[in-house]
């Protein structure tokens, strides 16, 4: 019998497809079902954040940031502020950093449900996402309470965030988190003895601890290799030192040890919830800094002060300078390390604003963690990756 | 930090700085790669994360562009910032032999600014479109582009063209002339040259 060539078949998925997590094109050559290599393609949602930030004051900078990654946005201008206060040489007030830590917690939470339903839903369960967007709109409604938006609040600003809690608020939270437990118990008895979910995520995409560092991995991801590494907890930011709470390690970095971080995590923000709802009952105080050159009146104070007004106008036209130097601040986003690297030359605009998206090079490593496995592997690859292209196209 | 700063700089002769609690070293192209391996490698440093690099850029400066790498050390738990000098065609040593990372993160810096790294494994294109021209984080490309996608009815197809502004692009100038504005004043022209007479 003669030898038979075998080719690779070249095949495009993407940029339209539900297994996709929004618009990523893949370039996969093929051997039979085996992946031999795949491209991603990314870009399709590529909107020059950036370049806008560099023409927009500080404070107008913000809403970008709930635009990166839309399902975590408070979470991101978290870092934009944090970055702007280091510049500025400013402190949040204690209250104003347990309801960034709260609202932050409670982001985790919205990313975590999203991403660990619709997981589920790549490899065949249709029921997760169904339970977990009820919830997902429940926590959407605090979003709503405190800043009027469900989804791109523009909450957190440089200086603490824009207002107090509404009355009632956590008395309603604390409702919530007690049935939030029994539901999370839910999802975990419809998943993690499903036969079917743990033939579609076992020992897939495995990646060890070496390669994840390598790779630059962050976040759940580097978690579920097995290395203890988070930011709450190594470089503490805002109250999170004063928090107790675990971190959840995977043993065998494959997509079923990064499902079960990501769900672990979700106690635990749970937990840091609670405590920041106790906290809060008891810390009163101003909820930003008291610098009329950086946080702007309240409406009511406009209504009888002159220089009231005058600040308020200075501050949503100019907005305010920050003294020339650069900074790197990362936080803990649900994804991983969201990082933002600002550069500032003195004037009342960032001068570079590099926006350090944890998807990018959690995306990039699907080719090394998807080669040799079969195609319908991928998608669960992607799956378990977390990704979503408002953050990696920018 | 300041003497994790001194020993780098004794061992690979960069310049180290430590500003706002964060440690920032100065290189040149030529001795990046054996510096981004120093940093992985010894003992003391360890920085085995690679967590972002990125482009910065100065027009005017002989050498327009930074190349920033922000390393992670996960043992020691410090971040270490390296800068490097460049202009449009001079390219940088990439960093994918030493970190995998590197790769798109390389890619983007290429796309965005112009950026040349010699021995890249796939130096394409990345976040912009298919068949884009010029490179958009350069800060004398306009925030509105060059050209704007149209649908063409003629040919049936998308088609680029020029930029059609309804309206001047308008940027506002919010320097306060009596906090030392570094320019002439439109309309200050001839008080100027009175005063310079």
């Amino acid at each position: 019998m003669a030898d038979v060539e075998i080719k690779t078949l070249t095949m495009n998925f993407g940029p339209q497809h539900p297994a996709a997590h929004g618009v990523l094109r893949l370039v996969v050559e093929m051997d039979g079902e085996i992946v031999e290599r795949c491209d991603p393609h990314i870009g399709l949602l590529h909107r020059g954040t950036e370049k806008l930030i560099e023409y927009k004051t500080y404070l107008q900078a913000v809403p970008y940031f709930d635009r990166l990654d839309y399902v975590s946005p408070m979470n991101q201008e978290h870092a934009f502020a944090l970055a702007t206060e280091k510049l500025l040489g400013i402190t949040v007030p204690e209250r104003g950093q347990y309801i960034r830590v709260l609202f932050s917690e409670i982001t985790r939470i919205l990313n975590h449900l999203l991403n660990v339903t619709t997981f589920a839903m790549d490899v065949g369960a249709l029921t997760p996402p169904l339970w977990g967007f009820e919830q997902r709109e429940l926590l959407m409604e605090y979003y709503e309470g405190v800043s009027g938006s469900r989804m791109h609040a523009a909450y957190f600003r440089p200086g603490g965030v824009h207002q107090d809690l509404p009355d009632g608020m956590l008395d309603s939270m604390e409702g919530w988190i007690k049935q939030f437990y029994p539901f999370l118990k839910d999802i975990e008895n419809l998943l993690n003895d499903n036969r079917i979910f743990r033939m579609r995520t076992v020992d897939i995409g495995v990646v060890n601890a070496e390669q994840a560092v390598d790779w630059g991995f962050s976040g759940p991801m580097i978690r579920a290799s097995g290395l203890p590494w988070d930011l709450r907890k190594s470089q503490p930011y805002d109250t999170y030192e004063r928090m107790d709470f675990d971190i959840p390690v995977g043993k065998t970095g494959d997509c079923f040890a990064r499902y079960l971080v990501r769900v672990e995590e979700m106690y635990q923000s749970a937990r840091i919830m609670e405590q920041c709802i106790k906290a809060l009952r008891t810390v009163t105080g101003p909820v930003r800094v008291d610098d009329r050159k950086i946080a702007p009146p309240r409406r009511g104070e406009m209504k009888g002060s002159m220089e009231a007004l005058i600040h308020h106008f200075k501050l949503y036209t100019e907005g305010y300078k920050v003294p020339a130097g650069e900074t790197y601040t990362a936080v803990e986003a649900p994804k991983g390390e969201f990082g933002v690297y600002l550069v500032s030359d003195g004037t009342n605009k960032p001068y570079r604003c590099k926006i350090r998206a944890p998807g990018f090079p959690h995306l990039q490593a699907l080719d090394m963690m998807t080669r040799g496995h079969q195609l319908a592997d991928m998608s669960a690859n992607i799956g378990s990756l977390d990704i979503v292209f408002g953050e990696i196209d920018r | 930090m300041e003497q994790l700063g001194t020993h780098i700089a004794q061992a690979t002769g960069a310049t180290a700085t430590v500003r706002l609690g964060e440690l920032m070293l100065d290189t040149t192209a030529d001795k990046l790669l054996a510096l981004l391996t120093f940093l992985r490698d010894d003992p003391k440093c360890l920085f085995k994360q690679l967590v972002d690099i990125c482009g910065v850029d100065w027009p005017d400066r002989p050498k327009r562009f930074d190349v920033v790498y922000n390393l992670l050390s996960l043992r020691n738990n410090c971040r270490v910032r390296v800068k490097v000098q460049t202009d449009e065609g001079t390219p940088v040593p990439s960093a994918a032999s030493v970190y995998s990372a590197a790769g798109w993160f390389e890619r983007e810096t290429y796309d965005l600014y112009g950026v040349w790294f010699s021995d890249h494994p796939d130096l394409r294109r990345i976040l912009t479109d298919y068949g884009f021209e010029g490179h958009p984080l350069r800060k004398d490309f306009p925030l509105t582009g060059f050209v704007e996608v149209w649908w063409d009815d003629e040919q049936r197809r998308v088609v680029n063209r020029p930029v059609k502004l309804a309206q001047e692009f308008r940027r506002f100038d919010f320097l306060s002339p009596w906090e030392g504005a570094h320019y002439v004043l439109p309309g200050d022209e001839k008080a100027q040259e009175k005063g310079k007479s």
